[in-house]
């Protein structure tokens, strides 16, 4: 499903080049669930974002799907991420003054769908917030907070959730609880690519890639 | 996205942030309100003037004296006019074709004593066609007539309020007024017409035989000393004649004044209609100069609206971020902050149509307590245009943040601090 051929990411910092990534080959099939893993500064998050497409690579190829995605305008890209990813972010990432249900509606108004409250809620339910719809963010817990990211992640029926240290804010009991939804999400035919640097983490999945200086080390399988 | 979602977005977020809101939209308020105060007031004065002189009657033409070697209109002023027109002149102009009748008028300031009483009033001098010219009604008595022209007979005709603060209730037809130690009879009061002319009332005036006032009240005399006449009201058949009947005038005039081919005329003539043009004129040009000031205020409120918006966009660089993350497009942020400016501005243009509207109705209020009838209008046009102005103040003030806001690179938004 995502085939990145030699992908380089540099950044530019006024006149000075620096390189996040230097040329990932990668292949993630349909169905995996995969932790990137990698201290800070590997170019973990970088990797992420080019695949969901949030950033484009500056040299490369990224195949999504059979389609080469690498050139895409800015709008296109804005349309894969609504219809193609789900993004899960280490700060929640959700709007403040908007209700749970609110937040989880937010993809469905820029693909222009309908039945809006009905998705949302579904989605809701799925990771079990359906009660809670109609709390803001800020009278929720972390834990709560996250499982309502992804439920806007899992709205439009992404085929890829992506999910930049998850849990890095969260108490071992959530994160537990966040790790076994996106089991189960994985189970229900989800590809899930989680960033993260904890191994505890990683190793609850069924494939580690490691990162080192823009660089892949390693990549295993689980038993 | 559609149009109506990204409305909700901007109404949302503008009242999630009221007090700034409304002192932003405070800017548009004040600066709509005053041009709106400025452009219904002046429609009220307008409308004041125009019809102050509609009721002088619209068929009528004014010749008047004029120095024909001042330049300009100074010709006209009273410093420099010099008295050139004669009763003789007002009879060869009657004789003019479509002409329905001539009042050759003399006014001065003059003090009319009954009893103890004395009050200050203005006394026309003039025949007895005055009445048809300035259409005027008889509450009793008669007008002055032509033998009292002929004879130059102390007889006085008085306005309705001149009539009622020197007698009262009483009838003052047969009772006799002094003028400058003069004694003249009352012999007529006319109905009350109740329009003013810059604050003197056609009510207060009181009427003389002209020959009476030329001989008995103030003399003036022409350069070749016979008694002038300081303007001929024309009464013409309709407005289709005036153009044939001014020509007519000209002419007639300039053979009895013997004026040569290459000089100007000693008088002017001068219809209702243009007079109603010169005011309309000047109205609206003053009240479109007082406007362009105040929409100052429209300017320093746009830039007032660009400022809150660029912080607005800063603000909220994260919830931009996690828009863009879902899928939103350029255009999607662009309309949402574009529309959030729109609004701001909208909202503040009507709440200023209402402002200015209770400012201009509040002057017309305080104007009509001192004595100008004033009717402030609020015409749809400038509804309209307030409208206009405003939505075009939002866009134009919201461009450049929601520009900014659209060109936001997803990453930097979302991990904004």
């Amino acid at each position: 499903m995502v085939e990145l051929e030699n992908i380089t990411k540099i950044y530019r910092m006024g006149k000075v080049e620096v390189p996040a990534l230097r040329g990932v080959t990668l292949e993630i099939e349909q169905g995996e669930i995969v932790a990137i893993i990698g201290a800070s500064g590997s170019g973990k998050s970088t990797l992420m974002n080019i695949i969901g497409c949030l950033d484009k690579p500056t040299l490369g190829r990224y195949i999504f799907d059979g389609a080469d995605v690498s050139r895409l305008s800015d709008n296109q890209l804005a349309e894969m991420r609504n219809k193609k990813f789900g993004f899960v972010f280490q700060t929640y990432n959700l709007l403040p003054r908007a209700s749970a249900l609110s937040n989880v509606e937010l993809p469905l108004i820029y693909s222009g769908g309908l039945h809006k409250h009905k998705l949302a809620m579904e989605a809701l339910e799925r990771v079990g917030l359906g009660p809670r719809a109609k709390h803001r963010p800020t009278e929720l817990s972390g834990g709560e907070q996250q499982r309502v990211a992804i439920a806007r992640a899992l709205v439009n029926n992404p085929a890829l959730i992506l999910a930049d240290e998850p849990t890095g804010n969260l108490d071992s009991v959530s994160t537990a609880e966040i790790i076994s939804i996106f089991r189960q999400l994985n189970q229900d035919g989800i590809t899930v690519v989680v960033v993260t640097h904890e191994m505890d983490i990683a190793s609850q999945t069924r494939r580690i890639i490691r990162l080192y200086d823009g660089k892949i080390i390693s990549d295993e399988k689980v038993a | 996205m559609k149009f109506i979602e990204s409305f909700i977005i901007a109404i949302r977020s503008l009242s999630a942030n009221k007090l700034r809101s409304v002192l932003t939209m405070l800017g548009i308020i004040i600066g709509v309100g005053a041009v709106i105060a400025i452009m219904t007031g002046g429609a009220g004065m307008e409308n004041y003037v125009t019809s102050t002189l509609e009721d002088l009657g619209t068929d009528i033409l004014y010749v008047q004296p004029v120095n024909p070697d001042a330049p300009g209109a100074a010709g006209m002023a009273p410093g420099f006019a010099i008295p050139t027109l004669t009763l003789d002149d007002a009879e060869a102009i009657a004789r003019i074709p479509s002409v329905l009748g001539v009042a050759p008028t003399n006014e001065n300031f003059v003090e009319l004593t009954f009893g103890n009483e004395t009050i200050a009033s203005v006394i026309e001098g003039t025949t007895p066609e005055f009445q048809d010219v300035g259409n005027y009604e008889m509450a009793s008595g008669q007008f002055i007539s032509e033998r009292n022209v002929a004879s130059r007979d102390n007889v006085v005709v008085l306005g309705s309020d001149t009539a009622k603060d020197l007698f009262g209730d009483e009838d003052p037809v047969g009772q006799n007024v002094k003028i400058k130690g003069k004694r003249f009879t009352v012999i007529g009061v006319l109905a009350a017409k109740g329009s003013a002319m810059f604050g003197f009332s056609l009510d207060e005036m009181v009427v003389v035989p002209i020959t009476t006032y030329q001989t008995r009240l103030f003399t003036l005399r022409t350069s070749s000393g016979e008694d002038a006449v300081q303007s001929i009201g024309v009464l013409v058949s309709g407005p289709e004649v005036m153009d044939d009947v001014t020509a007519d005038i000209e002419t007639t005039l300039r053979k009895r004044h013997r004026i040569d081919e290459d000089e100007k005329d000693d008088f002017s003539i001068v219809s209702m209609e243009q007079m109603i043009g010169v005011f309309t004129d000047i109205t609206g040009v003053v009240s479109i100069f007082l406007a362009a000031i105040a929409s100052i205020g429209l300017l320093v409120a746009s830039i007032g609206i660009m400022n809150i918006m660029l912080v607005s966009v800063t603000e909220r660089t994260r919830e931009i971020g996690i828009r863009k993350a879902v899928g939103a497009k350029r255009r999607d942020i662009l309309l949402q902050f574009l529309i959030e400016a729109a609004a701001l501005s909208l909202v503040g243009g009507a709440a200023g149509i209402a402002f200015g509207w209770t400012l201009a109705l509040a002057i017309s209020f305080i104007a009509g307590l001192a004595g100008f009838p004033l009717q402030a209008t609020l015409s749809p046009l400038h509804v309209i245009i307030a409208v206009g102005v405003s939505l075009f103040i939002g866009l134009v003030s919201g461009m450049y943040p929601a520009v900014r806001a659209a060109r936001l690179n997803p990453i930097d938004a979302l991990h904004y601090e």
